[in-house]
């Protein structure tokens, strides 16, 4: 319901219909109240709610620090390990792990991508078998299949060529490599599919219509834009590998959260040694993310200041 | 007599039920700027796919002076070329699409270079200096460092040219260039196009600007469900059509 039109006659019977309106629906100000309601002071709303979590959630902070201080923790003792030799190799080996499996699974992950697209449809299934076969299977399983191979092939090689025992070939380093590595190669797969996919198919056929053969494509157009999208996924990919290597102690590699527990079997300070292990972890993945926000930002190329519409040279034309 | 620029000769295209050309036959000699106009979903662009291989044809053929497009001749039998031939025949031909489709993550001046280097491996000097020449002639000499995003349709589509012409073709392909622009951005990418068809580029535009075409056209094809209804000369087509569809279409552009 509209009232209160601009320069209508404001005599008494307007006046009394105005109040009229104003009693039945609380709404229409005359204009002289528009005006002072323009003129008052604004007052920012309180957010009542947001002291209120704040307060609950320091004071459930208070006791578990609580907890913790006073719980059979010795500090000390997370201290005294928290740069010993052991835990700093197993740092080394968790980081050299992450970054080998890592790459072999982005590696994959194109490789299998771009087979996934391929115009033959006998590459397509390898690709479809692939990704089938290992995001279908625990990876924990995987990682012993590699690690026991030898109990199926005793040696591995071309026949004449080369040979190696199988044993002395999958050290607990190949095998957690060959298990994370092909296992992270299936699901980065499909991230870089979809992130293939979101480039417009536009800059793939302007690719085409300047001579670029599809490998060409993909590497110069395609993928460079595609990693818009690939990046923020690999990068939480990167921090869930940093931690899935901890079940590579399954198969005795000496990561960190293997090598804490090797010391805590000898000291019996488990909690100190696991937190030891937490801290490490909490650090490296602090650090990735920082890095992932840098890498997103320098893939951002091309893609801001939209909007910024300078008219171009005017030109005579009939 | 030199054999024409292009050669298409009963050439047929379906998707699915739909047939999207239907024995299409052009001449287009050297030099010539060939117009196509017809209603939306005639086929028009579907035509110049085929001239440009994005989309196999079904039958008939099509020549690039005296080279077959697409396939190979072996006894009565067309073979099909490899993935890599065609991009060596399509390299001959410049293509300026109806959305720009210039290369997001690269400057102006990147995706002017990108072919020249990348393609066809010629010196970065001589390349670089050459894509200042081509951004100056379409009037964006100061644009080289600006990303596409920061271009306005008009300038895109000046360097989406300028990009086809650095592979020095022997002829180019426009798809409705000016029909993605806003109104007043349309002029300077028609002047850019005025300017190259008096170079003697030999030019397939296809278009719903009839003043360009009557101005710049040799020559004007009307096409309607797949089909060349009518062509001749721009006069010709453009003021007194002898079919009742091209008076109809023409009519309502106007
Ligand atoms: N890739 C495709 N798949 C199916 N149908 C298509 C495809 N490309 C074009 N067509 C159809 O072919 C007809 C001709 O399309 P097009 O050549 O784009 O027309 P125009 O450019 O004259 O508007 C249209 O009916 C269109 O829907
Ligand atoms: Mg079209």
């Amino acid at each position: 319901m509209r009232s209160a039109e601009p320069g209508r006659n404001a005599g008494s019977r307007g006046e009394i219909m105005e109040q009229n309106n104003l009693s039945r629906t609380g709404l229409a100000p005359t204009r002289g109240e528009r005006k002072a309601i323009a003129n008052l002071e604004i007052v920012p709303r309180r957010h009542l709610g947001r002291w209120v979590t704040a307060a609950v959630i320091a004071v459930l902070l208070a006791l578990v620090i609580k907890a913790f201080a006073e719980g059979d923790i010795a500090w000390g003792v997370v201290a005294e390990f928290f740069a010993a030799p052991a835990i700093l190799f197993g740092l080394v080996n968790t980081v050299v792990m992450t970054i080998c499996a890592m790459s072999l699974g982005i590696a994959l992950g194109v490789v299998f991508a771009v087979m996934y697209m391929s115009p033959n449809p006998v590459i397509r299934v390898v690709a479809w078998g692939y990704i089938w076969l290992f995001r279908g299977t625990p990876l924990i399983l995987q990682l012993l299949l590699w690690f026991n191979l030898a109990l199926v092939f005793p040696t591995l090689g071309i026949p004449g060529l080369i040979e190696v025992r199988t044993v002395e070939f999958m050290t607990p380093f190949v095998a957690t490599l060959l298990g994370l590595g092909l296992n992270q190669g299936a699901y980065t797969a499909e991230v870089m599919r979809s992130g293939i996919l979101s480039v417009d198919s536009g800059q793939t056929e302007a690719a085409k219509s300047i001579g670029m053969t599809r490998l060409l494509t993909l590497r110069r157009i395609v993928l460079p834009q595609a990693m818009r999208v690939i990046i923020p996924p690999v990068g939480n990919e990167v921090i869930s590998m940093v931690k899935l290597t901890s079940i590579a102690s399954v198969i005795q590699y000496a990561e960190i959260l293997r090598n804490a527990q090797t010391i805590y079997y000898a000291n019996a300070r488990v909690i100190e040694l696991l937190i030891v292990a937490a801290g490490w972890y909490l650090i490296v993945v602090t650090l990735l993310q920082i890095g992932q926000y840098q890498l997103e930002r320098s893939f951002a190329k091309g893609q801001t200041h939209r909007g910024n519409h300078k008219p171009g040279r005017a030109v005579e034309n009939a | 007599m030199p054999s024409p620029m292009v050669s298409i000769i009963n050439v047929s295209k379906r998707f699915g039920a739909l047939q999207a050309l239907d024995e299409v036959s052009l001449e287009i000699p050297r030099g010539a700027v060939q117009c196509i106009i017809g209603p939306s979903g005639s086929g028009k662009s579907t035509l110049l796919r085929c001239i440009n291989q994005l989309e196999p044809t079904d039958s008939g053929a099509i020549f690039l002076e005296d080279e077959l497009l697409g396939f190979e001749r072996k006894g009565d039998k067309l073979l099909e070329l490899s993935e890599g031939q065609i991009a060596g025949q399509r390299m001959k031909t410049g293509t300026v699409f109806q959305r720009f489709n210039l290369f997001q993550h690269m400057t102006a001046r990147e995706n002017i270079v990108e072919g020249p280097l990348r393609v066809l491996n010629r010196p970065r000097g001589e390349v670089m200096d050459e894509a200042v020449a081509l951004l100056e002639r379409v009037g964006l000499a100061d644009k080289s460092g600006a990303y596409p995003a920061e271009l306005s349709g008009g300038q895109q589509q000046r360097v989406a040219i300028a990009r086809a012409l650095a592979m020095r073709p022997k002829l180019l392909l426009f798809d409705e260039p000016t029909s993605a622009l806003d109104p007043e951005l349309v002029g300077e990418v028609l002047a850019v196009m005025h300017d190259l068809a008096s170079t003697g580029m030999t030019m397939i535009v296809v278009t719903h600007e009839l003043a360009f075409a009557r101005d710049a056209a040799s020559n004007v094809v009307f096409m309607d469900r797949g089909r060349i209804v009518e062509q001749g000369l721009p006069t010709t087509i453009l003021t007194e059509p002898t079919e009742q569809r091209t008076r109809d279409f023409i009519g309502a552009e106007r």
